[in-house]
């Protein structure tokens, strides 16, 4: 019998499992890809918020001021990459500047830090690529970016480290009561729990309307947003997130660096009905081809390394839904967790197990019993050389570089594949380490990653895949299906 | 500069075919302190992969397969004694030729050189550069890592395959899938003409009916976890998809052969100037980059199409960088500018100073488009000196013109060479 399930390991999941395992209690997060961060928290802005976005009052503003400062505060202990580089809301035409002033004052009542509207003067000084025709900008120094993966990961980890347990590869296909119990089934199996957290992404709807009276359903729309991400040659075109003041015109997009040192811009935001199709589209990528060249000159789309899309977890009220779902005790909703839901995911994780904790009376652990570190995987392009031969001293996999683009060894790809929950597949590589992210997109690295997959697990190279189940990498081996002269093929699957 | 630094003449970036051929004619220049870094645990690049033949042909007179290629020029290193340090990757190069690399044996280490020769080599167009829209599944390879994954690791990265891009690699590839038991179903190129090589479409294409849609593009990609399907479309003159054309190809993997780019990284670093147009430092008769001393050669200043040229490119880089390290590069001159104009994309080298040249000089360039009884002209500033007509000029097909060091020296006036495609 578990304390608490928490479906989905997205970054609110995992947020929640680190949080909830300060408490002596059993824990499971369910999640049906085969790793953590593989929905909305994968593909998404990157930003940390400063909060002046969201309507004074709601929970999005709370926990996204309260998310913001936790960010940096647990980026110390869990080792992941975060940059407070501040972001500018660019005010493009003299007509436009009481939207400015509007989201100044919000802003404030907010409880944003530090925003101080600057002059065009200042903005080009600040971002000399900024476009001719702005006038103004909201400068909120507070605002950065961070790792989603990175940030995800390292929660997980830590969690781990504190005794959640995590399965992977098991969709939720039910939820109901059984007793004081709630059943939990997932895949082939049956979790017994006390409580149940659903932060299952774009799909929160469909698990909350599993429990929920017919007067309380739940819809969730998911909202797809398409994104460029460049190179690191076009990464320091902009030195701040820069976003557009939405105008009569509409809204802009974002550009903004990446703590990997790339250039992203995007997203746009269309409604779809399919909560699976994260494939981008030529009208997409168009249209956000068409506005960057709103707030920022001569954006290099030509160095793109390539393009995604994600899916925002839309609700119509635009709030964060966040508690115990009326009617169904000890069931907790954390859905509808759209932007600024990665910046709001700390908060969120303290919030939720506060709540949860309360409602089953779970205690602390005992000083000491909860370890609050998680050791960062080693960055390579950030130290010095100094730094990097010590640590080739110690581990010579350090100086075997695998992914030279952006230089990763295969100590670090080792360190991940041995961690829990470990990297299993290429891109659960690529989220922990950066191998493969960069300009030739996996060319040459993929083969090598392959390897050392086979050697330290002891996979067969047709079990290696990119992102679990179905994705695999090589299909056989050579000549496996060439007639032999008999006319019979020989061989088989790898 | 980093405490410890090891102090040698000549260090070449790369042990690919320009590394190995640079190395090698550094040492026989007479500079025998010459260091190969090569990250790869062997030497020869990606030659090793290229298991086809059809390489040699100009510089051996005879056809030969990649890796046996490589080991020609293997073989003289070793016989010359030159050294080399495998599975050590170049981290930096500075602007005063001080060379960071890391190697599991080493660590981190800082070579100071007298002369450095970039041969780096280049890396293959990725999907996501092209912004194909679609999902992002597995299957997608660049048609160099599937060469590599068929040719090295034994494994078939799918069965039925659709090839974008005309490219030689892709090319080659198109035939090594299909001698290997998958189906190649089509070769998509968005230009009116290939990229490849003329032997190559009819060896690699035509030989086995994989037929070559010109003027065509994949406009989609199915399949979340593995591709399931592209979608290819006829493009118009704007290289944009024409509605109503688009027909659905069933396919477990996509191979991209769209294009090879230098890989400047270490060089735009070092602050090293690069062309625009090559995406490969801009460099003089010595194929010396804007850096002194650091010198440029193989697919890292432009992409070749055939290793001899490579080779022989590389060979001089390999001279002039053991006479810079010995000093013996004498006074530079007032250089002559070399402009590419009317179909001439580029030329390397961009300037000529007339008393540093050879006897002879060749001139490599690409034209932009495929020309038909054009004639290659070389101007000295308005006076036509060479005019030779080629039945046939394709982007795919690298060209040459040689100039010699007499009638530059003749005429002592002359500040700029010009190069250009004429129709009569």
């Amino acid at each position: 019998m578990f304390d608490v399930v928490i479906i989905g390991a997205g970054v609110s999941g995992c947020s929640i499992a680190r949080e909830l395992s300060r408490y002596d209690a059993r824990i499971c997060v369910v999640e049906r890809e085969e790793d953590v961060c593989c929905g909305t928290s994968k593909a998404n802005s990157a930003i940390v918020h400063a909060g002046f976005d969201a309507q004074p009052g709601t929970l999005m503003a709370k926990l996204n001021v309260e998310g913001n400062r936790l960010m940096y505060e647990w980026a110390h202990d869990l080792n992941f990459a975060v940059l407070p580089i501040g972001s500018l809301v660019v005010c493009m035409s003299e007509d436009d500047r009481p939207g400015l002033r509007n989201l100044y004052e919000r802003g404030i009542a907010n409880g944003v830090p530090d925003l101080r509207i600057i002059e065009r003067d200042e903005l080009v000084e600040m971002e000399p690529n900024i476009s001719d025709e702005a006038v103004a900008a909201l400068w909120a120094p507070t605002g950065g970016i961070v790792d989603p993966f990175g940030l995800t990961v390292a929660l997980a980890e830590n969690a781990a480290k504190n005794g959640v347990e995590f399965l992977f590869n098991s969709p939720v296909t039910d939820v109901h009561r059984d007793g004081d119990a709630w059943v939990v089934r997932a895949s082939d199996k049956e979790l017994r729990t006390k409580a149940v957290v659903n932060a299952a992404g774009v799909y929160a709807d469909e698990i909350h309307n599993l429990v929920s009276a017919d007067a309380d359903k739940l819809s969730i729309v998911p909202r797809k947003g398409e994104y460029y991400l460049l190179d690191t040659t076009a990464g320091q075109h902009v030195r701040h997130t820069v976003f557009m003041l939405p105008t009569a015109m509409g809204k802009g997009v974002l550009v903004s660096p990446t703590v990997h040192g790339n250039l992203i811009v995007g997203p746009t935001a269309a409604d779809i009905d399919d909560k699976e199709a994260t494939d981008t589209t030529a009208e997409g990528l168009a249209e956000v081809a068409a506005k960057c060249s709103l707030t920022v000159k001569n954006v290099p789309l030509r160095e793109v390394i390539t393009t995604f899309a994600g899916l925002r977890a839309h609700q119509a009220a635009h709030d964060f839904v966040i508690g115990e779902v009326p009617g169904a005790e000890r069931f907790f909703d954390c859905a509808a967790i759209e932007s600024p839901g990665l910046t709001s995911a700390p908060a969120i994780g303290v919030m939720v197990s506060g709540i949860v904790a309360d409602a089953l009376g779970l205690a602390k652990k005992p000083e000491g019993a909860f370890d609050p570190t998680r050791p960062g995987v080693q960055n390579l392009v950030i130290m010095s050389f100094d730094e990097w031969d010590e640590l080739c001293q110690k581990d010579p996999a350090y100086g075997n570089i695998i992914c030279r683009c952006c230089r990763v060894s295969e100590a670090q790809i080792v360190d991940v594949i041995h961690r829990v929950p470990a990297a299993r597949s290429l891109d659960a590589i690529k989220r922990r380490t950066g191998a493969t992210m960069g300009r030739c997109q996996g060319g040459f690295c993929t083969p090598k990653i392959m390897e050392i997959l086979e050697r330290e697990t002891g996979m067969a190279p047709g079990e290696i895949t990119k992102r679990g189940p179905g994705s695999e990498l090589v299909v056989g081996t050579i000549k496996d299906r060439i007639a032999t002269p008999a006319g019979r093929a020989e061989g088989g699957e790898a | 500069m980093p405490r410890e630094v090891e102090h040698r003449s000549v260090v070449v970036v790369g042990g690919g075919p320009a590394g190995l051929a640079a190395a090698i004619a550094a040492y026989e220049a007479g500079e025998t302190d010459v260091l190969i870094l090569e990250r790869d645990t062997q030497l020869g690049g990606i030659l090793n992969q290229c298991i086809h033949n059809g390489f040699g042909l100009h510089t051996f007179k005879e056809e030969l397969t990649g890796p046996e290629y490589a080991a020609r020029f293997v073989a003289r290193a070793d016989e010359l004694g030159i050294e080399r340090r495998l599975g050590t990757m170049v981290v930096d190069i500075s602007n005063d030729r001080v060379v960071t690399t890391v190697s599991p044996d080493r660590g981190i280490s800082h070579i100071k050189a007298g002369a450095v020769v970039l041969a780096m080599g280049c890396r293959e167009r990725p999907r996501g550069a092209l912004a194909t829209p679609g999902y992002r599944p597995a299957g997608i390879y660049s048609a160099g890592t599937a060469q590599r994954l068929v040719n090295i690791e034994g494994q078939m990265p799918g069965r039925e395959v659709v090839i974008l891009g005309s490219g030689d690699i892709g090319l080659i590839m198109a035939r090594r899938m299909t001698f290997e038991g998958a189906h190649v179903q089509c070769v998509a190129e968005i230009m009116p003409y290939s990229g490849g090589l003329k032997r190559n479409i009819v060896q690699c294409l035509d030989d086995f009916g994989i037929p070559l849609l010109l003027s065509h593009t994949v406009t989609r990609i199915e399949g979340k976890q593995r591709v399931e399907a592209v979608w290819i479309a006829e493009v118009d003159e704007h290289m944009k998809p024409v509605p109503g054309t688009e027909v659905r190809y069933p396919c477990d993997t996509l191979l991209l052969s769209v294009g090879l780019l230098p890989e400047n990284e270490l060089s735009r670093a070092a602050g090293v100037q690069i062309n625009p147009v090559t995406r490969g430092p801009v460099v003089n008769e010595s194929l010396e980059t804007s850096i002194p001393g650091v010198f440029a050669c193989g697919n890292v200043l432009h992409v070749h199409d055939l290793v001899d040229y490579v080779s022989e490119e590389a060979a001089s880089a390999g001279t002039a960088a053991a006479r810079y390290a010995q000093g013996l590069s004498g006074e530079a001159s007032t250089s002559v500018t070399l402009v590419a104009k009317d179909g001439v994309r580029y030329t390397v080298p961009s300037t000529i100073d007339p008393q540093r040249m050879g006897e002879q000089l060749t001139v490599r360039f690409r034209v932009g488009n495929v020309y038909r009884d054009h004639y290659v002209s070389v101007y000295f500033d308005d006076e036509r000196v060479q005019h030779r007509k080629k039945r046939v000029m394709a982007p795919g097909e690298m060209e040459q013109v040689t100039l010699k060091r007499a009638d530059l020296l003749a005429r002592p006036e002359l500040s700029t060479i010009t190069i250009k495609l004429e129709e009569e």
